[in-house]
C-alpha cells in the first residue's frame, strides 16, 4: 500500500489526547518548575503517561506496549514539543526502547519494555564519548570479570542519565561493540548533571569506576552498531516532529502576538515587515511538517532505504526551521521576547539544543549525500 | 590649529599620566583626574571635561590611556551616561547645571540610566504615557518604565514624560533628570534569557522632580530625547575594536578549539566547510569594522554619509549569526551553558561577555535594544535612501485619541 499523510480518526483522537494531556499539565508555571527543579523531570506526568498508554506507544502488545507505529508516537512528540514539559520520552520511549527492540533477548524484552510501558522503568542511552562523539569507541570498555562483565570509562550527553533506571551503555569489548542494561544505582556507576542551554531537557555525564554486571546484561555482545543506528535514526526521526510541534507553537503564538499589540496607533502584525516575517514562518512550517511527518511514516513502514533518506533530510530540514522561527518569535516580540519571563527563550534554547542533539544538520546532509551517491568513494 | 590642537592635546596627555601614573591611581581617581584635564571628552567645552577640540583626538588620548596601563572601561561600566547623557547634559543644560553631574559621572561616582521604554511604547517611543503634572516648582511623576538597563546601579535617570496629552504624541513631551534613590521611585529586576538582570521595570509613584531638574523647554521633549537616542549611535559607532575582536572572536575561538581537540584525537576534526563559513563571517566582520573606521571619519571631517546609520542593523544581524555558527562549531558542547544559569543583577552590561555561550543569548538582544532591526530599516529607507513614508494613522491627532493595546 502507498503511504498517505491521511490521517486516521484514530489518529487525530491520540492528537486530542495529547493535546489535551500537555495543555493542562505543560503549563509555563509548571515548566520552569520541573526544570528548575532537583529531578528535572515531571515523573508525575510520566507516570499519567503510562496510565493513557503513551509511554509503550510503539512497543509490541506481547511485551505490554500499545504495538502502534512511529506515526502515532511522532503526534506525541509533535504535540509535548509544543509545551515543552520534561519527560523521558527521547531517552524512554525511543532511544532506550529502539536498542532493546532491536538487540535484546525475548527475556530482556519482556522485563524492560514492560516496565517501560507501565511506567516503572525509565530508560537511558549512553552511547558517546565525553566529547559527545557518535564514534565506533564510545568512551566505555567492558572486560571480562569471573563470570561477568567489569565497565570503565565515561560516556558524555546522555539524556535524562541521572535519573533512568536504567542505562543502555555502549561499551568496547575485545568483540567489538556491545551494549549493557546497567541499573542507574548500580555500585560504582557516578551520574553527574551537565551544565544544559536548555533547561528542559536534562543530560548528565556518566562515569563507570569498575561497574560489574554479569551476562545476563548484555543486551548485544558483539555487533551493537546496527542497533545504535536503529536508535538513532528513530530518535532524529521523533526529534524532527518535536521541532515542527515547538515551530508551529512559535509562529502560532506570535502571530497572536503581532495581532494584539499595537505601536504607531496599529497591530504591529499590520506592518509588513512583520506580516512578511511570519508568512515566510509559515512557508517554512508547513514543508518541515511534510518532512517530519514523511519521516515518521518511513520508520512505520519499516522501509530501511526510505528511513536512510527521509531521516537525515527531515532532522536537517526541521533543525534549521526551528531555530529561525524561534529567533524570528523572539524579534517580533521586542524587548519581551528577550525576557527569562517569557518562554520563547524556552523554544529558542531546546531549537539549538536539538540541533545539535544526535547529529548536526551538516552531519545529517553528509549522510544524505553518501546514501544518494553524491559522494564519489 | 589642528597642530595647536596637538600641542594642547599631549600636552595635557602628558601633565595627566605624570601626575596621575595609573599605576599609583585608582580608577576612579584617575577619570577624575582625566576629567580635570579636558580629556574625559575633548569636544566639550573646558570646565565641562573637555577642551573645546576636534572629537578626533579621543581615539589618541583613549589609546595613550591604555598604552600607560589606565582604564578606559568607565565608557561601558557607566554607558547611558558617559555614552549618551554628557552629550545632552552638554547640548540642552547650562554649564553650571551639568557641571555639576559630568565629573562623577565620568568617574563612575554616579551611574546613569535610561528612562525611555514602557510596556507600550518601545519602537513607538513616542507614545509613552508616564505623566508628569507640575505642582508649583516641582513636577510630579507617575508611570511605569521598562527595560531600563543599570538602574539597579543609577544615581541618576534620563527619563521622558508626558506632560500635555491634548495635543499630538510627539509635541506633548518633557524631559527630565530623575534622582533613582529619590522616593516614589521603585526600581525592580527583569531577568533576562541569559539568566542575568541586566534591566529592570522601574515604577514611579508620586516620584518629584524639581523644575530646575528640567532638561529643555515644556514639550520639546522629543528633541532632547532624539539628541540622547543620536549619541547613543555614535557611541555605538565610534567604539571600533581592533580588527578580529567582537563576536567574531568567539566563532574564531571555537573554530581553535575544535583544531585543537582533534588534533588531541578529543573532537571530531573541523571540515573544509567549516573553515570557508568562519572566513565567510570573518571577512564581514571587518567589511563592517572598516565601516566603522570610515563612518567615524567621515563624521569628523563633517562629511557624513549613508554609511554612519548603516552599522547598528549590519552590527546586530551579524553578531546573531556568529555566535549561532560558533555555538554549532563547539558541536555537542553548543548544547551546554557551561557557567549555568546564574539569577544575579550584574555591575555592567553583558555585553562583552567572554562566553561563547552567553553571547549567544545576549546578541538576541543586538537586534531590539537601541531600536530594533525593523525600525532601523525604516529610518534607512526613508531617511537615507528617501523613499515614502508609510501613511501615519497617529500623527496629526491628539495622543489621547491614538488606539492603544
Ligand atoms: C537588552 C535590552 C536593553 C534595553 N535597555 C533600555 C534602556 O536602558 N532604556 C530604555 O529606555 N529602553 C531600553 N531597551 C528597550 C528597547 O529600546 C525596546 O525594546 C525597543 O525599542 C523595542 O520596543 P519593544 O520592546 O516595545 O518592541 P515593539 O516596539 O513592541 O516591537 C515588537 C516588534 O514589532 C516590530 N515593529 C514595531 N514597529 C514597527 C514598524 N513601524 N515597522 C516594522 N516593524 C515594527 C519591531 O521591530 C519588533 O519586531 C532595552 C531593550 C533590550 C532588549
Amino acid at each position: 500500500m502507498e503511504p498517505t499523510f491521511t490521517v486516521t480518526e484514530e489518529q487525530q483522537l491520540l492528537r486530542s489526547m495529547a493535546r489535551e494531556l500537555f495543555e493542562e499539565r505543560g503549563t509555563s508555571e509548571r515548566v520552569r518548575e520541573v526544570m528548575l527543579g532537583d529531578d528535572g523531570l515531571d515523573h508525575e506526568a510520566w507516570r499519567q503517561l503510562a496510565e493513557l498508554g503513551l509511554t509503550g506507544l510503539t512497543i509490541p502488545e506481547e511485551y505490554g506496549g500499545g504495538g502502534a507505529s512511529h506515526v502515532e508516537l511522532a503526534i506525541v512528540f509533535e504535540e509535548l514539543g509544543k509545551r515543552l514539559l520534561p519527560l523521558p520520552l527521547l531517552s524512554t520511549a525511543v532511544l532506550g526502547t529502539e536498542v532493546v527492540l532491536a538487540a535484546g533477548t525475548d527475556a530482556q524484552k519482556k522485563e524492560l519494555l514492560s516496565g517501560v510501558a507501565s511506567g516503572s522503568a525509565q530508560l537511558a542511552l549512553a552511547h558517546l564519548d565525553t566529547a559527545g562523539r557518535l564514534a565506533a569507541d564510545p568512551g566505555v570498555t567492558a572486560t571480562r570479570d569471573g563470570d561477568g562483565w567489569s565497565l570503565s570509562g565515561a560516556a558524555g550527553y546522555v539524556v535524562d542519565g541521572r535519573t533512568a533506571d536504567v542505562v543502555v551503555t555502549a561499551a568496547t569489548t575485545d568483540d567489538g561493540l556491545a551494549l549493557f542494561v546497567v541499573p542507574g544505582d548500580a555500585d560504582g556507576l557516578t551520574r553527574e548533571d551537565v551544565e544544559v542551554l536548555d533547561l528542559t531537557r536534562p543530560m548528565a555525564t556518566l562515569t563507570y569506576g569498575g561497574v560489574r554486571v554479569g551476562d545476563d546484561a548484555v543486551l548485544c555482545g558483539g555487533d551493537a552498531v546496527p542497533a545504535l543506528h536503529r536508535a538513532i535514526a528513530v530518535g532524529c526521526g521523533m526529534l524532527a516532529n518535536e521541532q515542527i510541534g515547538g515551530a508551529d507553537h512559535v509562529l502560532r503564538t506570535t502571530t497572536a502576538y503581532a495581532r494584539e499589540r499595537m505601536q504607531f496607533g496599529r497591530a504591529i502584525g499590520s506592518f509588513q515587515a512583520v506580516k512578511h516575517r511570519l508568512a515566510e514562518m509559515l512557508v517554512k512550517v508547513e514543508s518541515a511538517r511534510s518532512a517530519a511527518y514523511h519521516a515518521a511514516r518511513a520508520i512505520a513502514e519499516g522501509d530501511t532505504a526510505e528511513i536512510a533518506v527521509a531521516v537525515p533530510l527531515a532532522k536537517s530540514y526541521c533543525s534549521e526551521v526551528y531555530e529561525h522561527a524561534a529567533a524570528d518569535g523572539i524579534q517580533l516580540h521586542g524587548g519581551i521576547g528577550f525576557t527569562w519571563e517569557h518562554d520563547l527563550h524556552l523554544y529558542s534554547k531546546r531549537a539549538k539544543a536539538t540541533k545539535l542533539l544526535l547529529g548536526s544538520p551538516a552531519h545529517q546532509r553528509r549522510l544524505l549525500a553518501d546514501v544518494l551517491g553524491f559522494i564519489a568513494a | 590649529m589642528s597642530t595647536d590642537e596637538r600641542t594642547l592635546v599631549e600636552g595635557k596627555l602628558d601633565a595627566l599620566l605624570e601626575a596621575y601614573p595609573p599605576a599609583d591611581t585608582s580608577e576612579r581617581e584617575f577619570w577624575g583626574a582625566q576629567f580635570d584635564h579636558g580629556l574625559a571628552w575633548v569636544q566639550h567645552p573646558e570646565g565641562l571635561g573637555g577642551l573645546d577640540v576636534s572629537p578626533r583626538w579621543q581615539a589618541l588620548i583613549d589609546r595613550r590611556i591604555t598604552e600607560a596601563g589606565g582604564s578606559t572601561r568607565n565608557r561601558y561600566l557607566n554607558v547611558l551616561g558617559i555614552g549618551m547623557g554628557a552629550g545632552t547634559l552638554v547640548a540642552h543644560t547650562s554649564p553650571e547645571f551639568a557641571s555639576r553631574f559630568l565629573r562623577p559621572m565620568f568617574a563612575c561616582e554616579e551611574i546613569w540610566c535610561q528612562l525611555f521604554s514602557e510596556p507600550g511604547a518601545g519602537s513607538d517611543l513616542a507614545a509613552l504615557s508616564t505623566t508628569a503634572v507640575k505642582d508649583g516648582d516641582t513636577w510630579i511623576v507617575n508611570g511605569q518604565k521598562v527595560w531600563t538597563t543599570l538602574a539597579h546601579l543609577a544615581k541618576w535617570g534620563l527619563l521622558v514624560t508626558r506632560t500635555d496629552p491634548d495635543v499630538p504624541k510627539h509635541a506633548g513631551l518633557t524631559y527630565f533628570i530623575v534622582d533613582m534613590e529619590g522616593d516614589g521611585v521603585d526600581v525592580r529586576p527583569l531577568y533576562q534569557i541569559t539568566g542575568e538582570a541586566e534591566f529592570n521595570e522601574v515604577y514611579f509613584d508620586d516620584a518629584r522632580i524639581p523644575d530646575e531638574y528640567r532638561v529643555g523647554e515644556v514639550g520639546q521633549g522629543w528633541n532632547v530625547a532624539m539628541t540622547t537616542l543620536m549619541n547613543e549611535r555614535v557611541a555605538i559607532g565610534a567604539n571600533v575594536g581592533p580588527r578580529g575582536s567582537g563576536a567574531i572572536s568567539h566563532a574564531v575561538e571555537a573554530f581553535e578549539r575544535r583544531q585543537a581537540a582533534a588534533a588531541d584525537g578529543a573532537g571530531d576534526p573541523v571540515s573544509d566547510h567549516d573553515l570557508d563559513r568562519l572566513m565567510s563571517h570573518w571577512i564581514e566582520a571587518e567589511a563592517l569594522r572598516l565601516t566603522a573606521v570610515r563612518a567615524g571619519e567621515a563624521r569628523l571631517a563633517g562629511t557624513p554619509g549613508p554609511e554612519g546609520s548603516t552599522m547598528k542593523l549590519h552590527w546586530a544581524d551579524l553578531n546573531q549569526r556568529t555566535t549561532s555558527f560558533a555555538m554549532d562549531l563547539l558541536g555537542a558542547e553548543g548544547m551546554t551553558y557551561p557557567d549555568g544559569y546564574e539569577f544575579t543583577r550584574p555591575d555592567e552590561t553583558s555585553n562583552r561577555t567572554e562566553s561563547v555561550h552567553r553571547a549567544f543569548l545576549r546578541t538576541r538582544a543586538n537586534s531590539i535594544e537601541g531600536g530594533t532591526s525593523e525600525i532601523m530599516k525604516n529610518i534607512l529607507g526613508e531617511r537615507i535612501l528617501g523613499l515614502p513614508g508609510e501613511p501615519r494613522v497617529d500623527k496629526n491627532i491628539p495622543w489621547r485619541d491614538v488606539p492603544r493595546s
